[in-house]
């Protein structure tokens, strides 16, 4: 399979560049910003998503989804990411259909997703660094089970109307066996969610669970056996994060080389400043590829291949630097208007910053892939 | 099963058979690699002739030709399977040239039909040497401000001149040339000559580098007769098939930039010299994270090799993509060893000794310092990069 978007996918791009573009702009994200909206992003944006069929790209169409892969959920995180519209998507139409991928749970559960009235969140940390440990204690109570503990970084948390929750069940804290994952819808006994507002404006929770007792067919996959759910929605939810972060990098580098053609200094444009040309062409290079790390895990994630899980990690930490670097040239390219809140750009810086964070960050993904060679 | 998952299977079955155990051990040094040419004797490494012969049989060794100049005339994707199962078993590229990597391809696309015939199968089966007589003393960043001279006497040229940095001068058959035919114009007066070696007035003169290789030589031409048939496209338009080529050469340069086989010399090295600790982890944690960062960018760029050369086949590359991917494996290339030689430490330090294959350690690190340099500068494909694909202004 040649490494670069089929006719299909290319026309899925067109349509989503168009549509993002037109309904979830930057000025959009500014508005929701401005306003200090509660939830941080909008349903009806959220609504329309849905009306486009984006939040089926990744459930079969025997269950009402368009049943397509990575590839094409990353074409329009992409745009998502060129515009930073602020939006469900990675968490409930990526990683939240992937773990409910096979289990009971799925039936209930996707058709709010599919008719975009469903958000679903992921409360995966219980520190500020993304790691593998699990700590929140799920006890056999009854019939099902009591879950208490604290997790952190939940984006959306505060609005979903269903967590997925990593607890440990058995072992200890560091060991991958005993993990199990459970569906909690928000508004179960004895699980809060306080928002809490970050720096990109988004909303991310801070959850605390005490005793919030569930029943078993609220588990996805085996009991002890979740990390291999985990695993999967980390994929899905890693690969996602990195298309996005592509195009956060991507819309920053393109802002910056308008810029850079148009801004006149000594009487000139200062695009024709070879101190800049060089920075601005090195740049363009971290960017292709990353774009190419990212569709290879992509197409790797699609055909079930051994080798995706190194690849999800290098598309993961790949991104990371390249938007890392992206934005912090952006804005010292733009000078001094690109310290300003009224200008864009900022808002790039910001929103790289949290999905760089979000999944584990370049050092974490670095490590494993050393890990996993065996230094 | 598709067509070409049975070409996908036969190609598995046909290199198990035919890829001799030998050529599927890693390339060590310079001289692993077969160049062929009429200097190569086929008795000093009979596992490598027997591969040579045995690929260019099949139009291997330049699958992507047509069959009719001595390729194997296989599709875009059936090239690219071949070089997947090639890589699985780790073979040996049966033949490294100038030829394959850049004359080739300049001559399908601008060539005669007399000139392909002639010059194209010799350099599927490896029988003519070719290099590249671009850079002069006065013309490097600045090449087309060369000034090696092709006078016009009828019905050939008299050459002129002297070129410099020219790769294996001294072991090369022929030679691709740029020469001067017009002063009126500086891009506009350049045609591409091709010419034998042997010619008389042409001589070589190694250079001695910082790795104590001399794999550039300094060339001269004093007098040398050139069929005016031996010019490849128009006379003046020889910088449209210079430029072509370079694009060519600098995806071979950009392929420097890839780790070779499964192995990875770079992770073994450090292991065997640093050591891991009780968790497994390499015992200098500051190596470790440097060499872990090193990696993500090298299978990055792994993956990014990939998607240009599918492009590229399919048409849908960028003309100056090829700067920026000489630009980036060229720059990853000297990461690599100098981490290379940060995990080697005192021991890839060694020059001569038989530990350490003749310093080949150190002096393949000293050869890489010449990637960002040779077929033009990191500085200029940035320039290219910024003015091609970014369309900022001229200074």
């Amino acid at each position: 399979m040649p490494l670069y978007l089929n006719d299909e996918q290319t026309m899925l791009h067109d349509t989503a560049k168009d549509f993002v573009a037109e309904h979830a702009p930057v000025a959009h994200l500014r508005s929701l910003r401005d306003s200090n909206d509660p939830a941080g992003f909008s349903r009806d944006v959220w609504k329309q998503f849905a009306e486009m069929g984006f939040t089926g790209i990744l459930i079969g169409e025997d269950q009402g989804g368009l049943g397509l892969g990575h590839v094409e959920a990353g074409v329009v995180l992409e745009e998502i990411g060129r515009n930073l519209s602020p939006s469900p998507f990675l968490t409930t139409a990526v990683a939240a259909v992937e773990a409910l991928r096979g289990s009971a749970q799925a039936e209930r559960w996707y058709t709010g997703i599919l008719a975009g009235e469903t958000v679903a969140a992921l409360a995966i940390d219980e520190g500020a660094k993304h790691r593998d440990r699990v700590a929140l204690r799920a006890e056999r109570a009854g019939n099902g089970f009591r879950l208490s503990g604290a997790k952190q970084f939940v984006t959306h948390g505060h609005v979903a109307d269903m967590l997925i929750v990593a607890a440990r069940t058995a072992g200890g804290e560091d060991e991958a066996d005993g993990v199990t994952l459970f569906a909690v819808p928000r508004d179960t006994a004895g699980l809060t969610a306080t928002p809490e507002r970050l720096a990109d404006s988004s909303v991310a929770a801070r959850l605390t669970l005490e005793d919030v007792a569930v029943d078993a067919d609220a588990v996805l996959g085996e009991v002890d056996g979740g990390r291999a759910v985990l695993d999967r929605a980390l994929r899905a939810g890693r690969t996602g994060a990195a298309a996005e972060l592509v195009g956060v990098g991507a819309g920053a580098m393109d802002m910056t080389i308008g810029y850079l053609k148009q801004r006149k200094q000594f009487g000139v444009p200062i695009g024709s400043f070879q101190a800049l040309q060089h920075r601005a062409a090195h740049l363009y290079s971290e960017i292709e590829v990353a774009r190419a790390a990212v569709l290879k895990a992509q197409q790797l994630l699609d055909a079930g291949s051994d080798a995706a899980d190194e690849a999800v990690s290098v598309a993961k930490a790949m991104t990371g630097m390249a938007t890392t670097l992206s934005v912090q040239e952006s804005v010292q390219m733009h000078g001094g208007i690109g310290m300003t809140d009224e200008y864009d750009v900022g808002f790039y810086m910001k929103r790289a910053r949290v999905l760089a964070e979000m999944f584990g960050d370049t050092h974490y993904h670095a490590d494993r892939l050393a890990r996993a060679a065996g230094y | 099963m598709t067509d070409l998952d049975t070409f996908r299977t036969e190609t598995r079955a046909w290199l198990a058979e035919h890829c001799p155990p030998e050529m599927r051990e890693p390339v060590r040094a310079d001289t692993d690699i077969c160049w062929g040419g009429r200097r190569y004797d086929p008795a000093a490494n009979p596992p490598q002739a027997r591969w040579l012969t045995l690929m260019a049989e099949r139009g291997w060794t330049v699958p992507d030709w047509p069959k009719v100049y001595g390729g194997g005339g296989l599709s875009p994707a059936e090239t690219k399977i071949l070089r997947e199962e090639m890589a699985a078993i780790r073979a040996r590229n049966p033949l490294n040239s100038f030829g394959i990597s850049m004359l080739g391809p300049a001559l399908l696309k601008y060539g005669t039909e007399e000139q392909k015939r002639e010059h194209l199968p010799r350099i599927a089966r490896g029988e003519i040497r070719w290099c590249q007589g671009y850079s002069e003393p006065n013309a490097g960043s600045d090449l087309a401000g060369l000034a090696t001279s092709a006078e016009d006497a009828g019905d050939h040229y008299i050459v002129n001149g002297q070129k410099v940095w020219t790769s294996y001068a001294d072991k090369a058959d022929w030679i691709f040339c740029l020469v001067r035919t017009s002063k009126e114009s500086k891009q506009g007066g350049i045609s591409f000559v091709l010419f034998d070696m042997d010619s008389p007035g042409v001589s070589t003169k190694p250079i001695l580098l910082i790795s104590g290789y001399s794999p550039f030589c300094e060339t001269f031409f004093d007098n040398v007769t050139v069929p005016k048939a031996n010019r490849v496209h128009d006379e003046n338009k020889g910088w449209d098939v210079a430029k072509y080529l370079l694009g060519h050469e600098r995806e071979m340069i950009s392929g420097m930039g890839l780790a070779s086989g499964g192995r990875n010399p770079l992770v073994e090295g450090a292991i065997a010299t640093v050591g891991l600790d009780r968790d497994g982890r390499l015992a200098d944690p500051l190596l470790r994270a440097q060499i872990a960062v090193f990696e993500v960018r090298a299978k990055a760029f792994a993956a990014m090799s990939e998607r240009f050369i599918d492009e590229l086949k399919a048409g849908r590359s960028h003309p100056a993509q090829p700067s920026m991917m000489k630009y980036v494996g060229t720059e990853l290339n000297k990461a690599r060893h100098e981490l290379m030689m940060a995990a080697g430490g005192s021991d890839a330090l060694e020059w001569e000794s038989e530990r350490s294959r003749g310093g080949a350690g150190a002096r393949a690190w000293l050869r890489t310092k010449a990637n960002s340099i040779e077929g033009g500068t990191s500085e200029i494909q940035l320039n290219i990069v910024a003015k091609r694909i970014l369309e900022l202004p001229g200074a």
